[in-house]
């Protein structure tokens, strides 16, 4: 468990990783692995419980990707957490690496499912869960969405099982940063109100600003205690979080920084002098 | 002669009410087909491991997927046509590709659905299902083979397809009968030309040789329930020993057991391969055994081929 400043600590080091990563690889996808730093970093530093050197713990908590996308984010999240060293975050999209372009179990221990091909997470989550509850252990599972990616029909299909079959241990999280690829998420294919669509689907929904620690560790508190039915946090979160020229802009969805940029980025985030 | 007829996707119902007894870990799903797969069979006797997860057959994929991640053998049941069609990218990407033991049957495939005409048909679920890096492929010839098919896809880790049929058909193997993942069944011994079948074809592959053997053709008949992997040492012995080779699918040609086969022959010993199967087209309603006929899936159809194939082996040999 990590105290709220250290995590805040974590997430600059994400957010400077998530940079230097898609640098080096020259592509990735910086804008939605920036906007779900908080949901990460909190979710691996304090809620789930899991042992990093020990990838295949059975007793684990489930993480499952289903943005698969946003992983540059989600290895910066495990190395900084003490599954493999910093290092390694820059083989990120290099031949030989284990950090695939989008994640893969076959590769890289502690990545649960592969994942690349959106709309699939929350069903692998579900299943897992559905597992959890004929064996009667008490692990969860957790599923980081994309709010794009709820334009597959799929996820709806994932909604109606996880509340038909009462699965409380399922904790999905979406990433509602209001953009993708093409734009604006309410000009490409509305959502909203996205709250009411997954409360009439029969989940317990929690609202929460996906960049203030203390309201995503409450809200994943709040997701624990919530029985009988799935539960959703919808982060409100913000494209490419933390660094000025890509907050908000849709370009920077599959676009890494060049030096310069970078240079300004890793500057945003720790401040000057660094 | 009255041979006993049942369709194999009754096996699959047997073998799921055995395997629920022998192994608590299996998981039966079914995407709201239940009664027609026979996963109601299991259903019936093991409620607590048995799952409708509706008319949903993407999201049952990744759900299975999920439940093979906490240790249980799923098998994800629907029509095969549905599961291959719909959820091919979840096979592909969630199952097949983080190598999950997630195990797919796919019923009426084939003609089977006849009545149902074209939308029902599935014939391109073994192409689709062979493609994939990692997946396991079986069609069952009977309904005995099909339980011990049911049975030994549990013993093994990882993906597997398995393809079932509606209408019954001849029970012509013994319960005691070996059945082995991935080693072929050398039916019928002969030494001028070798059939090659899968699934309820293998009994017309039968009646075809039968019909050779009155015109003198002695045809060795295989039964390769296991497209994937192809036991290819039966392939060749049988190329070597006959050297002539007749495939027949209940499915699109291209891709399926025929393609299997050319694409080892080709490269290992090369020598006449007669192909029929579906040709590239979509088909109608109808019985099945009427589609059988006009779209040439019968004994007799068999019987020409091999006999094409048998002159072409004379050709290649006069030719060289």
């Amino acid at each position: 468990m990590e105290n709220v400043e250290r995590l805040k600590e974590i997430c600059k080091d994400v957010r400077a990783d998530i940079v230097r990563m898609t640098n080096a690889a020259g592509s990735g996808h910086p804008g939605g692995s920036l906007s779900a730093v908080e949901a990460m970093v909190v979710l691996y530093g304090n809620v789930m419980n899991h042992r990093p050197s020990e990838p295949s713990w059975p007793g684990r908590d489930r993480f499952f990707l289903s943005k698969g996308h946003a992983c540059p984010v989600v290895y910066a999240t495990m190395a900084r957490t003490g599954y493999f060293p910093v290092d390694e975050l820059v083989t990120l999209r290099k031949l030989g690496t284990r950090l695939q372009g989008h994640p893969s179990c076959m590769t890289l221990p502690g990545i649960e499912v592969s994942s690349g091909s959106l709309g699939q997470g929350l069903s692998v989550a579900n299943g897992f869960a559905l597992s959890a509850k004929i064996d009667r252990k008490p692990y969860r599972a957790f599923c980081l969405l994309g709010d794009g990616e709820l334009q597959e029909g799929q996820i709806w299909e994932a909604m109606m099982t996880a509340a038909h079959y009462k699965l409380d241990n399922v904790c999905a999280i979406v990433d509602y940063n209001g953009l993708q690829i093409d734009g604006e998420i309410e000009k490409v294919m509305g959502l909203a109100p996205l709250e009411e669509k997954w409360r009439s689907f029969n989940w317990h929904v929690i609202e929460c600003d996906g960049h203030d620690v203390e309201q995503v560790l409450a809200a994943y508190e709040e997701s624990r205690q919530t029985q009988g039915k799935p539960s959703v946090i919808i982060m409100k979160t913000v494209k490419g979080k933390g660094i000025s020229f890509m907050e908000n802009v849709a370009g920077w969805h599959g676009k890494p920084c060049n030096q310069e940029e970078m240079k300004q980025a890793l500057e945003e985030i720790y401040g000057k002098g660094i | 002669m009255s041979m006993k007829m049942l369709p194999t996707r009754d096996g699959y119902g047997h073998g799921l009410i055995e395997l629920g007894a022998m192994n608590p870990n299996v998981i039966v799903l079914d995407a709201d087909l239940a009664k027609s797969t026979r996963s109601d069979w299991f259903q019936a006797k093991y409620p607590d491991r048995f799952f409708d997860i509706g008319i949903a057959e993407q999201d049952m994929i990744g759900t299975a997927a999920g439940l093979a991640l906490g240790g249980k053998i799923p098998f994800a049941t629907t029509y095969a046509v549905f599961v291959a069609g719909r959820a091919w990218d979840q096979v592909r990407t969630t199952v097949c590709y983080s190598k999950l033991n997630v195990k797919i049957a796919g019923a009426h495939g084939g003609i089977s659905a006849g009545g149902d005409g074209a939308t029902h048909q599935s014939l391109e679920d073994i192409a689709v299902m062979r493609v994939l890096p990692n997946m396991t492929v079986i069609i069952p010839c009977d309904a005995n083979e099909a339980k011990k098919a049911t049975i030994a896809v549990s013993k093994i880790d990882g993906p597997c397809y398995l393809r079932f049929a509606r209408e019954a058909t001849p029970v012509f193997t013994e319960e005691s009968d070996p059945f082995e993942i991935g080693k072929a069944i050398v039916l019928r011994p002969g030494k001028d030309v070798t059939i090659i079948a899968a699934g309820p074809l293998v009994y017309e592959a039968l009646l075809a040789h039968d019909q050779l053997a009155a015109e003198g053709i002695a045809a060795r008949v295989i039964n390769m329930h296991t497209i994937k992997p192809l036991d290819e040492a039966t392939v060749l012995k049988a190329a070597r020993d006959t050297g002539a080779i007749v495939t027949i699918d209940e499915a699109q040609m291209a891709g399926g057991l025929g393609s299997a086969v050319a694409e080892f022959l080709v490269s290992h010993f090369p020598i006449p391969v007669e192909r029929i199967g579906i040709n590239d087209t979509f088909l109608e309603c109808g019985l099945p055994e009427e589609l059988a006929v006009k779209y040439q899936l019968k004994a007799k159809d068999l019987a020409s081929a091999a006999k094409k194939a048998v002159a072409r082996k004379v050709v290649c040999r006069s030719d060289g």
